[in-house]
């Protein structure tokens, strides 16, 4: 079959692999209708997360048909699918609790070791997202085989197209439990770094939970534009002292809670923020924080931070005084999908949420290099690549 | 240790991820509680300097006590997640384990059962005729609540090839340490989920076909 394959920084390319088969009893083989590049596929792009080989199959928001299942799957040949990115057992600790992406069993034995050594514990595993995470190969390909495809899969009715449902996968409940996570009340001033996919859903969520101010931050003016029509006020930050605008905005008392959706690699001008990047090029591996140093400092005192961006090592000048000081109450993590994929569907049926306005690209899956060099070089204008394995080259949009 | 018999290279590196000294293991889990001045296990004690021969790793089973402790009674399911053991048969009260070495060999270790208390604890030793000396224990415990079984895989360990055998045997992945925490989390998969985690593409790329296409 064809794949999205990486070959190192800033160079990955469609190849020829093999198909996959069924391993294990559990598993099902899916044939995918539409994939996505995701934020932080970027953050392997760049080469900033380590544990990533050549030729690694990339991907992990995608769905599709059920070709292929396992003897004790639960799903059925011809079922239209949305997979979670995180891949869970159903079985252990925590996935009884919900807790999916903690998942203990997903990721194998023999490659738990990395990340136990960087982060104290094993992460789950994750579809096309380093050894780190398992080397699960991704489903920006043709085929992709799916464990435990009992307890992760979402099935779809008929009548709902691709790309009403796709950001299941990941983007839709990573923005909702960014907002979840910032604990939102009815009278809340919530500020969100980041109008990227996730920085735009977690607002939407976070006016569909009922805060009463939502501000966006940003500098690419057309992802501010989608902000506003969402119902944000926009700041951007290169034109705005952001800590003191979000200070006037939210009556002097600052953000009852922010919502950092930037992650690792964030944009800034400060001093430390260069030298993370340089820490990072040369591989000692500080997480560039600005956005999340600066939402720490304008979240009011007693106030909570979510913190769905992603980050992978270690960050320099914390805030930590701040945090202390202030009182504040942080919660992040990988996004828990499965828990959120039965409710989102429902309110993506009753219209309460719409994902499409997010997709400004569709390509074939032959042409998905391009459609990462322009995500990442052409931000403002690129702001979501579904690409389609069955789509024709020509008709490319 | 006495009737140990004279082993070659390559039995000597696959043994060492259960080679034990009897008598020593015996005085080790007489005193593991004993040692020492707080209440962790002794093999996660610090010793600089020294090569700490204990390997002990504790995971929690979400599955009864009773169930989990059958599985193990029989040693014929051991090698379905112990993944240098190719099978374990008995030859009436002895265990031979058929555990891979490097380069395609294989070595028979005899084991017998020490202790056998009923959803508790499985202890063996080997005994005279094996390749390989070696000693394990395990150990099975209710978890808080509803989370089900603590589970401690204990084994002590005397390399006989010293610190070159431990040196070669970790090239090959057979570090005993790596390996007991690596079966334990397959054990703990094989459980809770009922098959193994991988990864892999396809059936060529399993970790089983690429050993035995490396054996082969």
């Amino acid at each position: 079959m064809r794949a999205l394959t990486w070959h190192g920084t800033h160079d990955v390319r469609v190849d020829t692999v093999d198909d996959p088969e069924i391993i294990n009893s559990r598993d099902a083989i899916l044939k995918i209708t539409s994939t996505a590049i995701c934020g932080s596929d970027l953050h392997l792009y760049d080469g900033v997360i380590p544990g990533v080989r050549p030729g690694d199959v990339l991907g992990h928001e995608f769905m599709g048909e059920v070709v292929e299942t396992g003897r004790d799957s639960t799903l059925k040949k011809g079922q239209r699918v949305v997979v979670p990115f995180t891949i869970s057992c159903g079985g252990c600790f925590h996935c009884k609790i919900q807790q999916y992406s903690a998942c203990e069993n997903s990721n194998p034995a023999e490659k738990q070791d990395m990340s136990a050594t960087l982060y104290g514990h094993p992460m789950a595993g994750l579809f096309g997202y380093s050894h780190l995470t398992g080397g699960y190969s991704g489903g920006q390909a043709e085929y992709v085989r799916v464990p435990y495809s009992d307890v992760g899969p979402i099935v779809i009715p008929d009548h709902l197209e691709d790309e009403k449902v796709l950001f299941l996968s990941d983007i839709l409940p990573t923005g909702w439990m960014g907002a979840e996570n910032a604990e939102i009340q009815p009278d809340d001033t919530v500020a969100v770094w980041g109008c990227g996919p996730v920085g735009l859903f977690a607002i939407q969520s976070a006016i569909v939970m009922g805060a009463s101010k939502v501000i966006a931050i940003d500098h690419y003016p057309h992802r501010l534009e989608l902000a506003k029509q969402l119902g944000a006020e926009v700041i951007d930050f290169r034109k705005t002292d952001v800590r003191e605008a979000l200070m006037e905005m939210s009556g002097g008392i600052g953000c009852d809670a922010v919502i950092d959706a930037v992650g690792m690699e964030a944009h800034g001008f400060a001093i430390d923020n260069m030298i993370d990047i340089a820490k990072q090029k040369i591989g000692i591996g500080a997480d560039r924080a600005s956005a999340l140093k600066q939402a720490i400092l304008a979240v009011r005192p007693g106030g909570r931070v979510s913190i769905p961006g992603v980050y992978g090592g270690m960050t320099d000048k914390f805030p930590l005084g701040a945090l202390m000081e202030k009182g504040l109450q942080v919660r992040s993590g990988q996004t828990h999908v499965q828990r959120y994929t039965k409710d989102l569907l429902e309110k993506i049926e009753d219209g309460t949420l719409d994902t499409t306005f997010l997709i400004s690209h569709r390509l074939p899956l032959e042409e998905a290099p391009r459609g990462y060099k322009n995500f990442r070089e052409e931000q403002d204008s690129w702001t979501k690549v579904v690409l389609k394995p069955g789509m024709e080259q020509e008709q490319a949009a | 240790m006495d009737d140990r018999k004279t082993i070659g290279l390559a039995g000597t590196m696959a043994g060492i991820a259960l080679a034990a000294g009897g008598a020593a293991f015996a005085g080790f889990l007489a005193q593991r509680h004993k040692q020492g001045d707080d209440d962790a296990p002794l093999y996660t004690r610090k010793r600089p300097g020294t090569d700490n021969p204990i390997v002990g790793r504790t995971v929690t089973i979400r599955k009864p006590r009773e169930e989990l402790y059958e599985f193990w009674k029989d040693f014929q399911n051991l090698p379905s997640f112990m993944e240098n053991v190719e099978s374990i048969r008995e030859e009436g009260d002895a265990r031979i384990w058929t555990i891979k070495a490097p380069a395609g060999r294989t070595v028979e270790v005899r084991t017998k059962i020490v202790q056998d208390t009923a959803n508790q604890t499985i202890a063996w030793r080997s005994v005279e005729g094996s390749d390989i000396d070696t000693n394990g224990e395990v150990s099975f415990a209710d978890a808080p609540g509803d989370r089900g079984t603590r589970v401690s895989l204990v084994m002590f360990y005397d390399p006989p090839a010293g610190e070159l055998g431990r040196a070669i045997a970790k090239l090959f992945l057979r570090e005993p340490e790596v390996q007991a925490r690596h079966d334990l989390k397959r054990f703990k998969m094989l459980m809770e989920t009922g098959e193994v985690t991988t990864s892999a593409h396809t059936n060529d790329a399993t970790r089983k076909a690429k050993q035995q296409e490396n054996e082969a």
